[in-house]
């Protein structure tokens, strides 16, 4: 049998003997704001259709943990940095090539514009709600006249912040595992389909959980449809490609992929909603809670593994 | 203006003084390296090849890390040398992922680290990098490719070579004499 073995003297902090220089904090980061982008779509799109009285959770409610979540992202991120007090360098230049730079300005704009949301919002979680000062009342105003633009806005940037998620990892050649252009589509309806999820938990309302749940099985069904295109797209490839699937088709990540995020995180709540939606009375949180574990782990799971993939030479 | 490097894996006997010049020059932090010596073994017994390799940033033509730089840090400087700006760095780790040669580290100070071919500290001065200019075997090659009267011009004419995973597409600039 011909062998190869290569002996690297290199043994650099983080790098080798496998590449680890991105650790829980850039798979949590990615999962806040596949959620948070979820939750602002629904609720751009619903308010875009007129339909606030149907989905009120959808379109007042649920966007109030937006900000948390990004806040959140934005610290796991801040946490992630290894020359943390040159951050704002991200906000001296746009570089369109790098989808990193592309990630911070559309946080720049997601950001506000969800806290923009739940100012106008505020009165349902405190009816009590004063300004206090004239010039807010008049900001208030402002925005809520000019609420439909500020809808639209909110519906394109958060599509923006769901897909680049993923193509943030897609953008490496060097890790052959987040090479695929499907990644983008991916983690935008696995965000969706959290965000969906997250809605489903919070809502009191039995119409607009089943039509929530209608929506979850729709996009699991749509990321179940990427996941095998993934994996053709991987076999179909390169030798380095066929490696890459192979951490998850015998590899070190097969369990924890198939189990906890196909089987657990995808097939069973997806088994459940159709139970709801088929009249079956169940206890609503199971499925959507599944739904946000698995897309927790997926992130973990992809981050880990496009790590452990590489090109060898 | 291209700069480039040829190292010649028929005279390279791997003992490494390439990466302590390295790591003196440049004040590299200890237990990390930006030049490292790699040994391939291929074959089958009794018939086995040796190729050692010291290799480093291949200062790529289409550098993934240069278009993943979110603030402009990683940058073409002169003789498409490629270079980290410290004082713009926020050591996010793209770069680091986007490298298929996994040539960069995390510098203890906090920004990412890396092979500047010693542009500023030697090759402006006139002189070669470090790691060539301490080879005792004299296997590496320094110079302009725009050059032909250059050293690594001269040797690239007259030997054949190869260059690290092409596959990649980055063009790399660092070759490898077989």
């Amino acid at each position: 049998m011909r062998e190869e073995i290569i002996v690297s003297g290199r043994m650099n902090h983080l790098i080798d003997p496998q590449l680890h220089i991105w650790n829980w904090q850039i798979p949590l980061y990615l999962f806040l704001g596949g959620l948070a982008a979820g939750i602002l779509f629904f609720a751009a799109l619903y308010s875009i259709l007129h339909k606030e009285k149907e989905f009120p959770t959808a379109v007042k409610l649920a966007p109030f943990i937006t900000p948390v979540l990004l806040a959140l992202g934005l610290l796991a991120l801040f946490i992630d940095l290894h020359h943390k007090l040159y951050f704002w360098r991200l906000y001296t230049t746009l570089r369109l090539q790098s989808p990193m730079s592309w990630g911070a300005w559309t946080l720049m704009i997601v950001t506000p514009l969800s806290l923009i949301w739940c100012a106008l919002n505020i009165k349902i979680l405190f009816p009590k709600w004063d300004w206090k000062y004239k010039w807010l009342y008049q900001l208030e105003a402002f925005f809520r006249k000019h609420q439909m633009p500020l809808a639209w806005m909110m519906l394109i940037s958060s599509l923006i912040l769901g897909v680049y998620t993923g193509i943030l990892l897609s953008a490496f050649n060097a890790r052959p595992l987040w090479n695929t252009s499907i990644l983008g589509p991916l983690f935008l309806t696995s965000g969706l389909s959290t965000g969906a999820a997250a809605i489903v938990l919070m809502s009191k309302n039995a119409a607009e959980r089943l039509t929530f749940a209608r929506i979850d099985l729709m996009l699991i069904g749509i990321e179940l449809f990427l996941i095998i295109h993934m994996f053709m797209g991987f076999l179909a490839s390169t030798q380095v490609h066929i490696d890459a699937a192979s951490l998850f088709l015998g590899g070190a990540y097969t369990v924890p992929f198939w189990l906890f995020v196909v089987t657990l995180g995808l097939a069973i709540p997806a088994l459940l909603e159709l139970l709801e939606i088929r009249k079956f009375h169940m206890p609503y949180f199971i499925a959507p809670v599944m739904v946000i574990i698995g897309g927790l782990i997926f992130r973990f799971i992809i981050v880990y593994a496009g790590q452990a993939s590489r090109w060898l030479y | 203006m291209r700069y480039a490097m040829a190292v010649d894996t028929r005279k390279c006997v791997g003992c490494s003084d390439c990466v302590v010049a390295c790591q003196t020059e440049n004040n590299v932090p200890i237990g990390f390296c930006r030049d490292w010596v790699v040994e391939v073994t291929d074959g089958t017994y009794p018939n086995l090849e040796a190729e050692i390799r010291s290799e480093r940033c291949n200062h790529c033509d289409n550098s993934p890390c240069v278009r993943c730089c979110p603030t402009g840090a990683s940058h073409y400087a002169e003789g498409g040398v490629v270079l980290v700006t410290p004082e713009k760095c926020i050591g996010c780790g793209a770069c680091i992922a986007s490298c298929p040669y996994d040539a960069r580290y995390p510098h203890p100070d906090g920004y990412v680290d890396k092979c500047t071919f010693c542009l500023e500290n030697r090759v402006k001065k006139g002189l070669n990098p470090a790691c060539v200019s301490v080879c005792p075997t004299k296997c590496m090659y320094f110079g302009d490719l725009d050059d032909p009267n250059s050293p690594v011009s001269k040797i690239l004419k007259n030997r054949k070579y190869k260059t690290l995973i092409p596959e990649a597409g980055t063009n790399p600039q660092l070759y490898f004499l077989i």
